[in-house]
């Protein structure tokens, strides 16, 4: 039995009671709460250990992460639609979900690291809101060809104003603020409860994940070679850039994890009002039902294991 | 009491659409309407409303007859095609008329 962190068997206990049709389930208000405490406290202490070294992001490292994030949905793209003869726009969400983020895979890659002692760069949370939108550009112009007919300038104001990235970003800017004395008084709730908060977190995406299984028998087999083929791929392609870009070992492991995962909230939000005749619950069960399960359960021990390979 | 008559718009769909469809409401000149959370099972399957991209609305119009008409065929050329959707149109009465 590998040993697996805690909060990861409750993923694995969510799993179990959703398969198992258990009456359980998280309200959604405190699903709400739970995830955006979990941001908050993500981006709260990039924020306060960016005030302690003040280094700022490197202009090149921006450009780097932003092109991983242009280009990742391309080959996802070519796969889903020449081998797996997906229709052009179901294989253009399929590229956006994958080419974009999961903060839930961040928040749990960020706690497999701090479990270990394995530092990570305090400006990792700015990566995630660098990666989460070009690929959802991407899959769009992909789908709809660059003179398509989509609202662009509402769809961006969502993107950018996406609870997700609002909540990483407003929490750097406290934490940055505060400094490490000022956000000594909100530690109890963000810093030390952080584990727990996660095991929660990860209950209630167990049993999500869970009920999207079903589904997955619709999409066969080509949908479960992609969600843990294309993680794969990606995360090789996020450790070589994290590792050209000269990141640290717990860096290059946080890039080659957000570019292993897949987004499962901002991009079927925008991929089902910007391209409505693709299929959404083809992209969402691939991320939902494989691709996390997979890169919590196995892929973050993996991605570490290429960290330090490549890190020395 | 007096009673007037009025068409009560009921559209059953996918909550990603709701502010769209707010925008549409606001342009075709519609007062007032209720939306709530949906759950339920139809042509495309059980939506079961337990994860957020894939919950439902149900949105209630009560407005003159020949708006509702008007909305509706809007809906039906706009959304009928791509999204999950249904609508269904009531007579009803209302008492105070000057609200819808």
């Amino acid at each position: 039995m590998p040993s697996l962190d805690p909060v990861v068997w409750f993923f694995v206990f969510g799993i179990v009671a959703g398969i198992a049709r258990a009456d359980l389930r998280l309200p959604g208000p405190i699903y709400d709460f739970v995830s955006t405490v979990l941001l908050l406290a993500i981006g709260l202490k990039g924020g306060v250990e960016l005030a302690r070294d003040s280094g700022g992001v490197p202009a090149l490292e921006v450009a780097g992460v932003l092109l991983l994030g242009f280009v990742l949905p391309m080959p996802a793209f070519l796969v889903a639609w020449r081998i797996g003869r997906l229709p052009r726009a179901d294989a253009a969400s399929l590229a956006a979900h994958y080419g974009s983020v999961s903060v839930g895979t961040f928040a749990v890659v960020i706690g497999y690291l701090a479990t270990r002692g394995i530092a990570v760069e305090a400006r990792a949370p700015v990566w995630v809101v660098l990666l989460e939108v070009p690929a959802i550009i991407a899959g769009i112009v992909m789908a709809r060809g660059l003179a398509g007919d989509v609202a662009w300038g509402r769809l961006l104001r969502e993107l950018f104003l996406g609870r997700s990235v609002v909540l990483l970003l407003g929490g750097l800017a406290i934490g940055w603020a505060s400094g490490p004395e000022g956000a000594v008084a909100i530690e109890p709730l963000f810093f030390d409860l952080f584990k727990g908060i996660l095991a929660l977190f990860l209950l209630e995406m167990g049993l999500i994940a869970a009920a999207q299984m079903p589904t997955l028998r619709r999409y066969g087999l080509f949908l479960v070679a992609f969600g843990v083929l294309m993680p794969l791929a990606s995360s090789v392609a996020g450790a070589l850039l994290a590792s050209a870009l000269g990141l640290s070992p717990g860096g290059i492991a946080v890039l080659a994890t957000l570019a292993a995962s897949a987004s499962y909230i901002a991009a079927p939000a925008a991929m089902r009002t910007a391209v409505p005749e693709a299929n959404p619950a083809l992209a969402l069960t691939g991320s939902l039902a494989v691709t996390f399960p997979f890169n919590i359960i196995i892929g973050i021990p993996l991605y570490e294991r290429l960290a330090t390979a490549l890190g020395g | 009491m007096e009673h007037f008559p009025r068409r009560l718009l009921t559209i059953v769909t996918e909550a990603v659409l709701e502010r769209e469809l707010l925008a549409e409401f606001a342009a075709l000149g519609v007062r007032g309407y209720t939306i709530t959370d949906a759950r339920g099972r139809g042509s495309r399957g059980t939506r079961q409303s337990e994860w957020a991209q894939e919950a439902n609305i149900r949105i209630e119009i009560v407005c003159e007859p020949a708006l509702a008409e008007q909305v509706a065929a809007r809906l039906r050329e706009r959304y009928y095609d791509h999204y999950a959707m249904i609508l269904f149109l009531h007579d009803v009465s209302v008492l105070r008329p000057e609200k819808f």
